[in-house]
C-alpha cells in the first residue's frame, strides 16, 4: 500500500489556527461569495476549514498522486474571526481498492475543533486517494 | 427579506457560477492555502496522467456552501457533506443545486435538509452530496 496501515487510528498532534478576518475575506472573494458577512470576514464561509490544512503531511505521499475523494463537515456553531481553535486529527482509516487504472489506496482523517473554551465547533471527515 | 421555508421535494434557487478558469484555480490555492500543483501546472498535472490541471475539489463544495448560504444566512449551515465524483477542468461551469429532502420544526426555526449537486455544463453531477440548515423564523435571522 502507498500508506502505511499500521497509521490506521493513529491520533496526530493537536493543532492551533486562529480564524483570520483577512483570511476570511480572501477566501470568500476566491470562492466568489457575495454574503456580506463572509465578505466583511466577520462569519467564515461553510468550507473555510480546508484552510486549516496539515495531516496529509503526516501520511508520507505525494501530494500530486492525492486526489480528494469526499468532504463531510458538521458545524455546531458558525466559525467566527477571532475564534482559537485547537485541530485534533486522527487517521480514522487506510484501505486498498482495486479499480481501472491499478490499485488505489484510500485514507479518511477525521478532525474535531475546539474553541478557547474547549467546546466543539465543527467535526470533519476527508477521504483522499493516493494512486 | 419576504424568502419562505423551502417545502420537501422543493428545488431552492439555482447558483450559476461563472466558468471556472486559471486565475479562479490561482486565487483559491491562494485562499484555501492548497498548494498542490495539480490544481495551478499543467507540467506537474501531466506528470501524474491528468490531461491538464484540474480544479480544487474543495472549490465546487465551496459553490455548494455558497448556494446553502445564500437561501439560509451566513452561519445557517449544520452539516455539508459530499463526494467528488468527476474532474472540472478550466472551461467548465458549474451550477449548483439543491432539492429539500425533509423539514423538521426545531426552537426558533426549522432544520431543513438537502440533497445537493454541482453539475457541469453537460449536466454531469461532478459534486454530489447532502446539506442541513438551519432556517431561523422570521426576526431571527441577520444579514
Amino acid at each position: 500500500m502507498l500508506v502505511d496501515p499500521a497509521l490506521k487510528g493513529r491520533a496526530l498532534p493537536p493543532e492551533r489556527f486562529a480564524v483570520e478576518r483577512g483570511a476570511v475575506r480572501r477566501f470568500a472573494l476566491a470562492i466568489g461569495d457575495r454574503d456580506p458577512r463572509h465578505l466583511r470576514g466577520d462569519v467564515a464561509p461553510p468550507t473555510f476549514p480546508t484552510t486549516m490544512r496539515g495531516g496529509t503531511a503526516a501520511l508520507g505521499v505525494d501530494a500530486a498522486r492525492v486526489l480528494h475523494a469526499g468532504e463531510e463537515y458538521r458545524y455546531r456553531r458558525a466559525l467566527l474571526a477571532g475564534d482559537e481553535l485547537v485541530l485534533t486529527r486522527r487517521v480514522a482509516d487506510v484501505f486498498e481498492r482495486r479499480g481501472r487504472a491499478g490499485a488505489m489506496t484510500f485514507v479518511v482523517v477525521t478532525a474535531e475543533a475546539r474553541d478557547a473554551a474547549g467546546e466543539l465547533v465543527f467535526e470533519s471527515r476527508t477521504t483522499i486517494i493516493c494512486r | 427579506m419576504a424568502r419562505t421555508l423551502p417545502g420537501r421535494g422543493e428545488e431552492i434557487p439555482p447558483l450559476v457560477k461563472p466558468a471556472v478558469d486559471k486565475l479562479a484555480l490561482l486565487r483559491y490555492a491562494g485562499a484555501s492555502g492548497d498548494d498542490n500543483l495539480i490544481h495551478t501546472d499543467d507540467a506537474t498535472a501531466r506528470s501524474v496522467g491528468l490531461e491538464g490541471v484540474i480544479a480544487h475539489g474543495m472549490l465546487s463544495m465551496g459553490y455548494l456552501g455558497q448556494l446553502l448560504t445564500d437561501l439560509a444566512g451566513a452561519g445557517s449551515v449544520r452539516g455539508l457533506a459530499v463526494r467528488f465524483a468527476s474532474m472540472v477542468r478550466p472551461g467548465d461551469a458549474l451550477t449548483c443545486r439543491g432539492l429539500v429532502r425533509a423539514v423538521s420544526r426545531e426552537d426558533g426555526g426549522a432544520l431543513v435538509l438537502l440533497s445537493v449537486w454541482a453539475e457541469n455544463q453537460a449536466g454531469e453531477r461532478v459534486t454530489h452530496g447532502e446539506a442541513e440548515v438551519f432556517w431561523a423564523d422570521e426576526g431571527g435571522r441577520d444579514g
